[in-house]
């Protein structure tokens, strides 16, 4: 660039307002809430107390207790979308992608359409289905001679997480489906060709061409699913309440944030508190994308063509 | 033709995986609008059975009519979700657009920067932004939600906008800087008009999550005046979880605008997706 060049004004013109309002409106607020967390509220005002309200979080029993419990729920939230999710959503891909394969386009559009209903809805209906007053899921289990295995399932402790996750899982299994339909779309015509040639094809191709090389994908996938989980409330909000019954059994990070900061019932809301978790689910997001942009993708990228 | 030939067996086996899960998805939709159709007692006693003339009934929808304030909720979700989506596409555009197109100093800090938006969710600031929101009296009014909804939109709208604004011809720039046009008459005759199947895309990522949201309009604007639908139908089921017909009805008023939405612009989505991933 040579000296005495203009200032080029409209650079500035053209990135200011997105710059302000993300600043503004995302990025100070995040910064300002971890430095909430440092503080607490006084008689006169607040004091700072540095780390007392991580303290507090993770060692004093009445909080404790609540945070682990919400930390463990939101793994095994995380693992049932791992499991499930993912897996079917890869098995759905491969299905779709495989050549001339008629109404493809109805099974894609069909499949994605949980995905685009609010919580909302999907916790509400999934609630009306599975209640045992209406009784469609117990007689559709019986129609298959299951019926012994039905259960209130969204009221029972041992079950009610694990069901929520599902009907997660029911609900966005259409994301995975379809970035990793484009991932295999994009692999060229040449290199499974070439494997036809060596006799390589069906699943055998499948596991041993294709999968390599929607590594990437899969871990895009991964990364969102983590991201989106550590960060959900909604469905667990609409289905369960504030109060993830039944006795906190769905207690995820989400729900443990709202109750804190904006109270429930007769508890106070606690801001200082509220951002000292927000915090922490902050540091558990930012470890896996660490996790995920320096470990996992510097390595899928050799598979890269 | 090199097209592996697909054995009858196999493609019979796919189609039926494909069909089963077709059917897990619909399912769940498909219940529940047929049954806002029905009498109370055709719900429990023929759950499964379409609307026939003795179990035909619109008693939910009339409660809905009556109790809900339904149409101003629809209108709060609407006019927010079409400003975030406005802004979001001006803003992200333009700033991509700087991206894209020129070399400055901090231009590829400027863009990770803008980046961060995208891995890092917002509702972790939410604390701070209740706070922000009460200090300049922003509580319970929609322009509150317009700006979050801004913010959290626009990372993303960047980073997909700007991978598309670089594949637009230097050429056509060129000339047009040599017919004299101003870098902005370039952006908006030029560049804009020609990136607009990528704004599309861009709108419909944005657009869903804002209409679904919970989170903001709870904490930031549960007042009656302000609730959108999703909130709005929320507090309803909330009240009337015993009265199976009206929340039959309300569910299905609340799935039909969007499925239809979605069946109108689902190419273009999966068009998108597909186009984004092969990068």
């Amino acid at each position: 660039m040579a000296k005495g060049r203009p200032i080029r004004w409209h650079i500035a013109v053209f990135l200011a307002p997105a710059v302000l309002v993300y600043s503004a409106i995302m990025i100070l607020p995040l910064f300002s809430t971890l430095n909430l967390s440092l503080f607490t509220r006084t008689e006169g005002g607040t004091a700072f107390v540095g780390l007392d309200n991580f303290r507090t979080l993770f060692g004093d029993p009445r909080w404790s207790a609540a945070f682990w419990n919400a930390l463990g729920n939101n793994l095994w939230f995380f693992a049932v979308h791992m499991l499930v999710q993912n897996p079917i959503g890869i098995l759905l891909a491969a299905l779709l992608s495989s050549p001339r394969l008629r109404f493809s386009a109805f099974y894609r559009t069909a499949i994605f359409i949980p995905t685009i209903l609010s919580f909302v809805v999907v916790g509400f209906i999934w609630k009306l289905i599975l209640s045992p007053l209406w009784g469609i899921a117990p007689n559709m289990l019986d129609m298959v001679g299951l019926k012994s295995l039905f259960a209130p399932w969204l009221g029972k402790e041992e079950y009610a997480l694990t069901t929520l996750a599902l009907i997660s899982v029911w609900q966005f299994v259409g994301i995975p489906m379809m970035l990793i339909y484009a991932a295999l779309l994009s692999i060229p015509d040449d290199i499974i060709e070439a494997a036809e040639m060596d006799g390589i094809t069906g699943w055998s191709q499948f596991w041993r061409i294709k999968l390599p090389l929607i590594l990437p994908a899969i871990g895009i996938i991964s990364i969102l699913t983590f991201v989106g989980n550590f960060n959900a409330f909604d469905l667990i909000y609409v289905s369960q309440g504030a109060l993830a019954g039944p006795n906190f059994a769905t207690d995820i990070l989400g729900t443990f944030l709202y109750r804190t900061f904006f109270g429930f019932q007769l508890q106070l809301g606690d801001p200082h508190m509220g951002a000292a978790i927000a915090t922490a689910m902050f540091a558990i997001i930012l470890v896996g994308v660490c996790i995920y942009l320096f470990l996992i993708q510097t390595r899928l990228r050799r598979y890269q063509f | 033709m090199s097209q592996p030939r697909q054995s009858p067996a196999r493609s019979i086996a796919a189609h039926t995986v494909l069909i089963l899960w077709t059917l897990i998805a619909l399912f769940p939709v498909f219940v529940t609008v047929v049954n806002s159709f029905k009498s109370k007692r055709a719900i429990f006693t023929q759950p499964l059975a379409l609307p026939g003339p003795d179990s035909f009934d619109l008693v939910g929808y009339q409660t809905v009519a009556n109790q809900g304030d339904f149409v101003a909720y629809f209108q709060n979700s609407l006019v927010v979700t079409c400003l975030s989506l406005f802004f979001v596409l001006l803003f992200g555009a333009m700033a991509a657009f700087a991206l894209s197109e020129y070399r400055f100093r901090g231009n590829t800090l400027m863009g990770l920067y803008l980046a961060l938006g995208i891995m890092i969710p917002i509702r972790l600031g939410t604390v701070a932004i209740l706070q922000m929101m009460v200090a300049t009296g922003l509580v319970n009014t929609l322009t509150a939600l317009v700006l979050v909804y801004t913010a959290q939109g626009l990372p993303l709208a960047v980073f997909i906008l700007s991978e598309f604004m670089r594949n637009v011809s230097d050429d056509l720039k060129n000339a047009g800087r040599i017919d004299g046009l101003s870098e902005y008459r370039i952006f908006f005759r030029l560049v804009l008009p020609l990136v607009r199947p990528a704004m599309a895309t861009v709108a419909v990522f944005t657009m869903i999550p804002i209409w679904n949201d919970l989170w903001f309009p709870l904490i930031l604007a549960p007042s009656e005046s302000t609730k959108t639908i999703t909130l709005g139908s929320q507090v309803f089921l909330g009240q009337f979880v015993s009265n199976w017909n009206a929340v039959l009805a309300a569910l299905s008023l609340a799935i039909l605008p969007v499925l239809v939405l979605y069946l109108i612009f689902s190419r273009q989505l999966i068009r998108g997706i597909t186009a984004g991933a092969v990068k």
